[in-house]
């Protein structure tokens, strides 16, 4: 895995849609093997990256490497190296299982020799086995997507872009699909994966955290809970979950301070001190605390705090993540997928 | 260059979506059919059966006698005889006839004392050319009924044998029983493959954009001409096969002669089906919606095969301007080409400007739609 030249390399990437700035110089690198999680809010530019990858947008200025191939010069050639799943569904549901597989086959030339070989393998990975003469359209989601992705890899593409390959998709198919995912980073393909699922971040060798276009965070999921916050994270457990974020938003020695399910995590600068200064705070204002302890910080929470979720809305300011208002957390974040 | 492996795998596809989509086969297999007998029957030029009204104000043998006449004509209907004027005269503006005529009461009088007599006939003139016609086909009656009435004169006198010194032994080529179902029905053929060749392929690209299969497809190696070529090639089948069933129907429904060579057809069809198919393909790229594709492909090429081509009105009758102008309608050479496969079968050598003419539109019109698709997301 490590050693091996990086199978994309992006220099400075940038996307303009008139003044809209939708990539704002991006800049990374991913390496066979390698499960390379795009992070970040709606319309964080994801997508857009994504797409620009895979040859489909034009990129206002910037570089990127794509199996060694330049996307801007050589889109063609890149093509045949990489497997691609779009947002939404986008195989032809007026067709049959079988006739869809074959189609992507074609349009991927896989050799004649192989085909038999290739589309079994898709179908008995999909677990379509004996649906083969099903409608698309007619097949649950889960099931759509799964053959989606065998459609994208027939001709074994080193590089896949999957952008957001699960939202709609009920969680067992889910936890499916990201075997799969892993079976083919074994097999020393790169996974470009966009999601906004946090459980299905942890499952990244890498993240990538992208706002309004930029890069705020990267790393593996431990380096990224470890390094991005600056302090503590403490829960609170405690009544008038509501009234007692609002005062701690201005509490001393309190930075970020959010609403996690039916209980508060706050952003403080060291753990020891803030604890007692807490509780005091609160008992002060008639709120009785029942729990509060230091946690380890998920993705989630790395999350808030660095995207601009965690501002003002209507804030156009640079500002970095801690300005103090809470907004409810990203969704999908109730479930821990460990 | 073309791989032919993903332009087989997208000419299938594209077929196995036409054999599913109730609405392409509908527009494959009927609009044709429907197309053919909407304008084979609905649009002629004949005048045939006009209604007529008849004031007989003498009712003689004589007057009867030339009345008659009208009756035994194909091109007139005497429907009702009237006795007044007030009553011909709401008829006519009713419009249950377009032809009043109106005996003299001294008609026999004065036929008998040789005095010229004169017979009134009343035409509705809101369509101008149904009236001048009414009113040579009256002509040609009175004309025909006085001749009788002269030679039974002479023969009175005892000139046993009379002979009219000159007549005109008229035969009409290519159409011999002139009728205009027969000039017209060629030109359907072309009509119905100048709106259903372009309304086809105007939906296909369209299609994908608006299921969102575009960006899976364009995401594969798939070049800009082979998802042309691909989706067109079906359609150059379907559109033969269609060109072939309305000739098929012209010629066994319509009984339209079919003079010219086999070949001469297919190969301007072919080239015809080029021209629409790429127009088609052209809206459908530029439109990106089906509605907005087929409606813009739907005036672009009817209204002109109607107006322009030749179809409606000659060419040669029409302004300078306007005769300019239909040389921009592909549907024009082709027509021509039809007419002339189905009833003159004329030498190839005569028609070579219409073939040059539809060549040429079917290269530019061609190598445009290869050019206008582009394999990105904007």
């Amino acid at each position: 895995m490590n050693g091996a030249p990086p199978t994309v390399v992006v220099r400075d990437l940038v996307k303009r849609f008139g003044d809209f700035v939708a990539v704002d110089n991006i800049s990374l690198e991913a390496s066979p093997g390698e499960i390379f999680g795009f992070l970040g809010p709606n319309g964080a530019g994801k997508s857009t990256t994504i797409r620009m990858l895979c040859g489909l947008l034009r990129p206002t200025s910037g570089q990127a490497m794509v199996a060694g191939l330049d996307v801007a010069h050589e889109p063609e050639r890149v093509r045949q190296n990489i497997g691609y799943m779009s947002q939404k569904f986008s195989l032809y549901n007026d067709l049959k299982v079988i006739e869809n597989l074959r189609f992507f086959a074609g349009m991927y030339s896989v050799a004649t020799a192989e085909l038999k070989e290739r589309i079994g393998w898709a179908i008995d990975m999909a677990g379509l086995t004996g649906r083969e003469q099903l409608l698309t359209g007619t097949l649950p989601a889960g099931w759509k997507q799964r053959l989606a992705l065998g459609c994208a890899v027939l001709h074994r593409p080193p590089i896949v872009f999957l952008d957001e390959p699960t939202s709609g998709v009920d969680p067992i198919s889910r936890r499916l699909f990201w075997e799969l995912i892993h079976r083919m980073a074994v097999d020393g393909v790169t996974v470009f994966v966009t999601t906004h699922y946090m459980d299905e971040a942890e499952y990244c060798n890498r993240l990538v955290l992208i706002d309004r276009g930029r890069i705020v965070a990267s790393g593996s999921p431990l380096e990224l809970k470890e390094k991005s916050m600056a302090g503590d994270l403490l829960l609170v457990e405690c009544d008038q979950v509501g009234k007692a974020l609002e005062e701690l938003q201005q509490a001393p020695g309190v930075t970020d301070a959010a609403i996690f399910g039916n209980a508060l995590h706050l952003v403080v600068g060291s753990a020891e001190r803030a604890i007692p200064e807490v509780k005091e705070f609160l008992a002060a204002r008639g709120i009785a605390v029942t729990r509060i302890e230091r946690i380890r910080p998920t993705l989630e929470d790395v999350f808030v705090s660095l995207t601009s979720l965690n501002r003002d809305e209507g804030d156009k300011g640079d500002t970095p993540a801690q300005s103090g208002k809470a907004a409810p957390a990203g969704d999908g974040g109730k479930e821990k997928g460990q | 260059m073309i791989n032919w492996n993903r332009l087989c795998a997208m000419a299938r596809k594209e077929m196995i979506q036409i054999r599913r989509d109730a609405r392409s086969i509908g527009i494959v297999i009927a609009m044709p059919i429907v197309m053919m007998f909407a304008f084979g029957y609905g649009v002629s030029f004949d005048m045939k059966h006009i209604p007529v009204y008849v004031y007989d104000q003498e009712k003689s043998q004589q007057s009867q006698d030339f009345l008659k006449r009208f009756q035994a004509s194909v091109y007139f209907d005497v429907v009702k005889t009237v006795s007044s004027y007030p009553e011909l005269v709401r008829a006519i503006d009713a419009g249950s006839c377009q032809i009043g005529i109106v005996v003299p009461p001294d008609f026999s009088k004065k036929l008998r004392s040789g005095q010229k007599v004169s017979v009134q006939a009343i035409f509705d003139g809101t369509d101008s050319n149904s009236a001048s016609v009414g009113m040579s086909y009256t002509e040609a009656v009175a004309q025909a009924h006085s001749q009788q009435l002269q030679l039974e004169w002479l023969r009175g006198r005892g000139q046993g044998e009379v002979r009219l010194p000159l007549s005109v032994d008229a035969r009409t080529w290519f159409n011999e029983n002139l009728e205009s179902m027969v000039t017209i029905v060629p030109g359907v053929v072309a009509m119905v493959m100048a709106v259903v060749g372009t309304f086809l392929t105007s939906l296909t690209v369209a299609r994908e954009w608006e299921r969102g299969t575009m960006e899976q497809l364009i995401s594969t190696p798939v070049t800009p001409l082979e998802i042309m070529l691909g989706k067109l090639a079906p359609y150059v089948v379907i559109g033969l096969a269609d060109t072939s069933l309305c000739a098929v129907m012209a010629v066994w429904w319509f009984g339209v002669p079919f003079r010219g060579h086999i070949w001469v057809f297919l190969l301007s069809t072919l080239l015809f089906l080029v021209v629409v198919l790429s127009l088609g393909y052209f809206f459908s790229v530029v439109a990106k919606t089906q509605l907005a594709a087929s409606q813009v492909s739907l005036i672009a090429t009817f209204l002109p095969a109607f107006l322009l081509s030749g179809f409606m009105y000659p060419i040669d009758q029409m302004p300078a301007v306007v005769r300019g102008i239909t040389h921009a309608v592909p549907a024009r050479y082709y027509m021509a080409i039809l007419r002339n496969v189905f009833l003159k079968g004329s030498p190839v050598l005569t028609i070579w400007q219409d073939l040059a003419g539809l060549a040429i539109f079917a290269t530019v019109l061609g190598l445009a739609a290869t050019r206008v698709f582009r394999k990105k997301l904007t």
